[in-house]
Order: structure tokens, then C-alpha cells, then sequence
């Protein structure tokens, strides 16, 4: 049988990766957007690992709400995506310094 | 190496190469397809952790929307990629040294004796995945579902919004003008003598 560690190290090193991502593409919007669903999925791979060993159902209902959540976040990043392509042609993100934070 | 583990390692070796994939290819358009099989493998594994119903929903929901929202906003928008491309290079040594740092850690912490545990003796199970699952969601969490519901309702009306835009100068139609007319704005009775035969 596969023992509960195997299931954490994969979703380690899937975090692991998706940071990278954001620090190598820090200039394209989209692939950031994607780096946060990569990062969402190993979080809801722990998860699922901890109910199913567990024997809580109480995880997969977490998972369901991450998931609803992160079809939110989704849908509203890639509408501010492109309000700010419509309005500065670009997404490159070093450009959007109008607010100077 | 039993067969499950055999499933295990496959499915987690093709997710973990696609998600290397997804932050390394230049095309926007490749990343999000390699996403999609990340997607697709973690359900995979998600099946083979007795997941059944999420990794379902991880299919439909995801591969099925999220993923054709992204593609369709790449295919939208006329992305510059070597611009954007820049960069990349000089980031690469810092980031590998932070992915591989927070890797590191967690998988020191991950590996202790704390987590080596085996599965659980199998329980039969008297109701499917589906079954429990909604047993539990519509009892003990019905109120955070009903909010889950309405943040699906706050981000359609909010990604409208945002995307709603009025443009100026175009010819149309104002259904509620034209059902507020009346008689007198189209017709003007003119009363005048009848004209002589000449």
C-alpha cells in the first residue's frame, strides 16, 4: 500500500514548482494566474491524503469549497486580465505601476 | 511494487513533469494545455485516494471551464511573448534556489515517522463517495454551501461588471423608448381646406 507520505511529498514538490513559476514568469499575468491554480491543487491534494487516511469525509467538503472558491477567483482575474488589457494593451506586469504601491 | 503504486508513481511523475512544463514553456497557450493535464493526472490520483466524486468535479469543473476560460482569454488578448519572456533568465537561479529550498523543508518535515503510516484497514463502506459526501454537505455544512453559493453569484456579477463596457456612437434599438411612445410625438392632424380642381 502506498504509505500517507508519498501523497505529501508530491504535493510538496507541486507547491514547490508552482513558486518558482512565479518567480521565473513575474512579468506575464495569465501564467501567474495559473501558477495560484497549481499551488490551489496541491493544497487540495494534502487534503484528500489527510481524509482518506484519516477516515474523515470533513477534507473532501474542504476541497469542494476550495474548488468553488478558486472557479471564483478564476473568473474574476481574467476579467480584471482584461479590463487592464483593454486599457493599457499590455499585461506585463512591471508596466501596471499606475498606483505606485 | 503493487499495482496501485504503480499508478501512484505514474500518474504523480506526469503530473509533476506537466506542472514543471506549465512554468517553463514559452507559449501561453502550451502552458495552459499542460495545465490541463496536471488537472487531469491529480484526478487520477484523486480516484486512487477514494476520491471519486472531486476528482470528477476536478474534471468537469476545471478541465471543462476554468482551463477553456483561460484559453479563451490567451487566444483574446494579443500578447507580446518576447517581451514578456524577458526576465527569465536572470530569474531562473533564485527561483530554482526557493523551489528547491521549500521543497527541501517540507519534505524534511514531510518524511518523519509521523506521516510513514500505512492505509487503513478498508471500512465497507455502506454508501458510495458521492452519497457521504452529499449526506454531510446538506446537514452539518448547509450554511457553508449556501455561502459558496453566493460567492459563485458575487464573482458573475462582478466578472460582468468588469467586463461591461458602453460604447459610444453605436446604432440601437431602446425597447423601452419605443413602448413609452405615444399617439401625439407621431402624428400631427393638420386641418386645412380641400384643394380646388384647376
Amino acid at each position: 500500500m502506498i504509505p500517507l507520505s508519498h501523497f505529501l511529498i508530491v504535493s510538496a514538490l507541486l507547491f514547490s514548482i508552482s513558486v518558482a513559476g512565479i518567480f521565473l514568469n513575474r512579468k506575464n499575468m495569465i501564467i501567474l494566474l495559473m501558477c495560484i491554480e497549481l499551488m490551489l491543487l496541491s493544497v487540495n491534494l494534502n487534503f484528500i491524503a489527510f481524509s482518506h487516511y484519516s477516515g474523515d469525509i470533513a477534507g473532501q467538503i474542504f476541497v469542494f469549497f476550495i474548488l468553488t472558491v478558486a472557479a471564483a477567483e478564476a473568473a474574476i482575474g481574467l476579467a480584471i486580465l482584461i479590463t487592464v488589457f483593454r486599457n493599457r494593451r499590455t499585461i506585463n506586469v512591471e508596466e501596471l505601476d499606475e498606483m505606485k504601491g | 511494487m503493487t499495482f496501485e503504486l504503480f499508478i501512484f508513481y505514474l500518474f504523480s511523475a506526469v503530473t509533476l513533469f506537466s506542472a514543471v512544463a506549465v512554468v517553463t514553456v514559452r507559449n501561453p497557450i502550451y502552458s495552459a494545455l499542460f495545465l490541463i493535464l496536471a488537472f487531469f493526472s491529480s484526478a487520477a490520483t484523486w480516484v486512487l485516494l477514494e476520491a471519486e466524486f472531486l476528482g470528477v468535479v476536478l474534471v468537469l469543473v476545471y478541465v471543462g471551464a476554468v482551463m477553456v476560460l483561460f484559453l479563451f482569454v490567451i487566444m483574446m488578448l494579443d500578447i507580446q511573448i518576447d517581451t514578456i519572456r524577458e526576465g527569465f533568465i536572470r530569474y531562473l537561479p533564485v527561483g530554482i534556489l526557493v523551489a528547491v529550498a521549500v521543497a527541501a523543508e517540507m519534505i524534511l518535515v514531510v518524511n518523519s515517522e509521523v506521516f510513514n503510516v500505512d492505509i487503513p484497514a478498508p471500512t465497507p463502506l455502506s454508501v458510495n463517495n458521492t452519497e457521504a459526501l452529499g449526506e454531510v454537505l446538506y446537514t452539518e455544512y448547509v450554511f457553508p454551501f449556501q455561502i459558496a453559493a453566493v460567492i459563485l453569484v458575487v464573482a458573475i456579477i462582478s466578472a460582468i461588471v468588469l467586463t461591461l463596457r458602453r460604447r459610444k456612437g453605436v446604432k440601437k434599438q431602446d425597447p423601452s423608448k419605443q413602448v413609452r411612445t405615444r399617439r401625439e410625438d407621431r402624428i400631427r392632424m393638420v386641418k386645412m381646406k380641400a384643394e380646388k380642381r384647376q
